[in-house]
């Protein structure tokens, strides 16, 4: 009875409106439409202001929810945003590619009850209405230290943590090899996840707090770290370039005319906008009938970019069920949504060559699930004689990536364990070599934008006491 | 293709095949390219190998001539040979002959230099000569036959490789080669490569990949520039 009242007090969560499942399909516009001030304020009513916020224990960056979320109850939306950007300098970003589910809204007293808050839909509404409202407010700027740090890596975590230094007062550089920065932001994540005109916007901020940003950087190629250390007068540097070599399966075929990596079909599609070609100038395969090989966000978002391309038919080819798919629950719900089918427990075998080398479909095997392997999922075993072809003209393997040696292999100081990833200190970044700190996918392997986003973080400080003391201890 | 450390400046030379470099052609001194990137790729291997043959064929020549030069400051013996479809698309010659002991020219329909391909008079000199290396820059099918001419010889033959390129950081994959029967990606591994290891059949399929797309994009540029055109009158 007593469990009853309280759920009649729960009220329901406010769904953000999206753009029907069949209509998205076809165009690269964002698909949930945004809370209006009037749904953001019913929303943010359903927050119960815990005296000990626990959803605050779920971020990564310690953004102060119930105290934005108070300012959204008294329709404050401005100084809810100025709260969330003392913690978070990327609201907008967060608040739409965050697996809120796992990390602050797992821990919503709310969520104990019926559904928890929507703690992310209300961080990307405060960020859109500030950037709406053209009211973007620049904190005042602290007194300079002197001091001098290069972020390597445009990405979340090399953001986050060029913010907290330049918050610091050092005077820092942030190093981009590709020609515009935000790293997977940009180059990534497609635009109907992440409109791109959101990470201008936001990294337009960063540059108004005193972010020097250098585009077009390859740095181990144009610079070394050694050089920005010893020759441009850097006293430190961040390494946060992520995890950006593609893995390739291996298969035979692989290297036909119509196979191409997540990446690469990503950064076509996201970074040079190939959806719009002949407009813009760079090319990309639209396939009639494409397969995505892999289970994770990466390989929802190529499957989804190659639908809205004008794809026929698209497949998603995973080995496992769909229980071990490592994309978040509501990009598989998207996924199927609009239409993509999926081949589980199917894995791959070669790529078929129409004779002129070009794709013409792939070879699969049907698989079952054995015992559970080092990693706790169950093994798929492939069972024979289950062979069969799909036909299709594009594939698209996304497997995920590893550790790009371009930049590590420029220091024979710098120690990386055996997969190339560098070994740093836990909680502080700090590498084998004095000065040189680093975070994100390329200390991790590849994670998430708010893990990064932590990492940059927790550098920042590290590196703030670092540079009082210039005080080296490591293991 | 060049550079001077003093001027701070580099030298590039292209040749107008499609939209990109078509437009890129229509830019006048004072203009800005909005985005250069670089330097990307291994350097070359210089050093004394003793007797080297330099191949640049077309727009090749041009990233021949750095290797030629330090080469030769190496103290190696350059015969360069470079050769081109017509004369008007020949260039660098004087600058090719600086850094070379022996200069040879050739013309597919002979309007400048000897009429040949440029394995001809490469493997007149590997007939007769000790060589010990031969570089060579072109055309896809024209470094497979350099390959195919010195493999004969059991000539070491250094080929730069001309795949298709999107970030050239090593984060896609697209420029992505078959090299002794392992899959190397051209601008972190390469662009240079052992050629009697590479499977040039691939690379040139590779690089139709995106014909029809392309001559679509020409097409595009034609007709914005055509109705540009008829606004103005």
């Amino acid at each position: 009875m007593e469990t009853l009242t309280v759920e009649k007090k729960i009220k329901q969560r406010v769904e953000m409106r999206e753009q029907p499942p069949l209509e998205r399909a076809r165009n690269f516009r964002e698909v949930p439409y945004g809370y209006t001030p009037d749904e953001a304020f019913e929303e943010a009513s359903r927050c119960m202001s815990c005296k000990k916020p626990a959803c605050r224990t779920g971020c990564p960056v310690e953004v102060d929810i119930p105290g934005f979320i108070d300012l959204i109850k008294g329709r404050k939306f401005l100084d809810a945003c100025y709260k969330i950007k003392e913690k978070n300098a990327l609201p907008a970003v967060c608040g739409r590619v965050c697996p809120q589910e796992v990390q602050c809204e797992s821990r919503c007293l709310v969520g104990k009850k019926g559904k928890s808050v929507a703690i992310g839909n209300l961080e990307r509404f405060v960020a859109d209405y500030e950037a709406d409202n053209g009211k973007v407010r620049i904190p005042h700027k602290p007194r300079p230290t002197g001091r001098k740090v290069a972020v390597i890596g445009s990405g979340p975590g090399g953001l986050t943590c060029a913010v907290d230094l330049a918050m610091s007062g050092h005077e820092v550089t942030l190093f981009e090899a590709l020609h515009k920065p935000g790293g997977v932001l940009m180059y990534g994540i497609p635009e109907f996840r992440l409109p791109k005109v959101i990470v201008e916007r936001e990294v337009g901020y960063i540059k108004k707090l005193g972010v020097d940003v250098v585009l077009n950087a390859v740095i181990g190629k144009l610079h070394t770290i050694d050089e920005l250390l010893n020759g441009h007068g850097y006293d430190a540097s961040f390494i946060c370039i992520g995890a950006g070599l593609p893995i390739f399966l291996g298969l035979p075929g692989e290297n036909l005319n119509g196979v191409c990596s997540a990446n690469e079909y990503l950064t076509r599609a996201n970074l040079m906008k190939a959806y719009l070609f002949p407009e813009y100038e760079t090319p990309i395969k639209v396939g009639k009938r494409v397969a995505v090989l892999g289970a994770g966000n990466v390989a929802m978002d190529s499957a989804r970019v190659a639908l809205r391309l004008g794809a026929e038919k698209v497949y998603l080819i995973y080995r496992r069920s769909e229980a071990e798919m490592p994309a978040r629950k509501a990009e598989i719900h998207h996924a199927q949504e609009e239409g993509i089918e999926f081949l589980l427990l199917t894995n791959p075998t070669r790529f078929l060559d129409d004779g002129k080398g070009n794709l013409c479909g792939v070879e699969c095997v049907k698989m079952e699930l054995g015992e559970p392997d080092e990693s706790g999922r169950r093994r798929p075993i492939p069972i024979r004689g289950s062979e069969f072809q799909v036909e299709i003209d594009v594939a698209i393997p996304a497997l995920g990536a590893r550790a790009n040696p371009l930049l590590t292999k420029t220091m024979q100081d710098l120690k990386v364990n055996k997969s190339g990833y560098i070994v740093t200190e836990e909680g502080t970044g700090m590498t084998s070599k004095s000065g040189v700190f680093a975070g994100g996918d390329i200390v991790t392997g590849s994670a998430t934008v708010i893990s990064a986003m932590g990492a940059g973080r927790r550098t920042a400080n590290a590196i703030n006491e670092y540079l009082k003391w210039k005080h080296w201890k490591f293991n | 293709a060049d550079f001077d450390r003093d001027r701070g400046t580099i030298t590039t030379v292209f040749q107008k095949v499609g939209r990109t470099t078509n437009h890129l052609g229509t830019f006048n001194e004072g203009d800005f390219i909005p985005d250069v990137i670089g330097p990307l790729g291994n350097n070359s291997h210089i050093a004394n190998f003793g007797r080297v043959v330099c191949v640049g064929g077309g727009v090749g020549i041009a990233p021949v001539y750095p290797i030629a030069k330090a080469l030769k400051e190496a103290g190696n013996t350059i015969t360069s040979i470079i050769g081109a479809r017509t004369k008007s698309i020949l260039f660098w010659e004087e600058k090719m002959r600086n850094v070379s002991d022996d200069l040879i020219i050739t013309t597919d329909d002979g309007s400048h230099g000897t009429r040949a391909v440029v394995t001809v008079p490469l493997e007149t000199i590997l007939k007769n000569e000790t060589v010990n290396l031969v570089i060579a820059i072109g055309p896809a099918v024209m470094m497979k036959f350099v390959c195919k001419t010195t493999e004969k010889y059991g000539v070491k033959t250094v080929v730069s490789l001309n795949s298709i390129m999107i970030d050239g950081t090593g984060m896609c994959g697209g420029c992505r080669v078959a090299v002794g029967g392992e899959t190397k990606y051209t601008c972190v591994d390469g662009p240079e490569f052992n050629g009697h290891d590479v499977d040039f059949d691939l690379l040139m399929k590779r690089l139709q990949a995106y014909v029809p797309e392309e001559q679509m994009a020409m097409n595009h540029s034609r007709r914005t520039v055509e109705v540009i055109e008829t606004w103005k009158h």
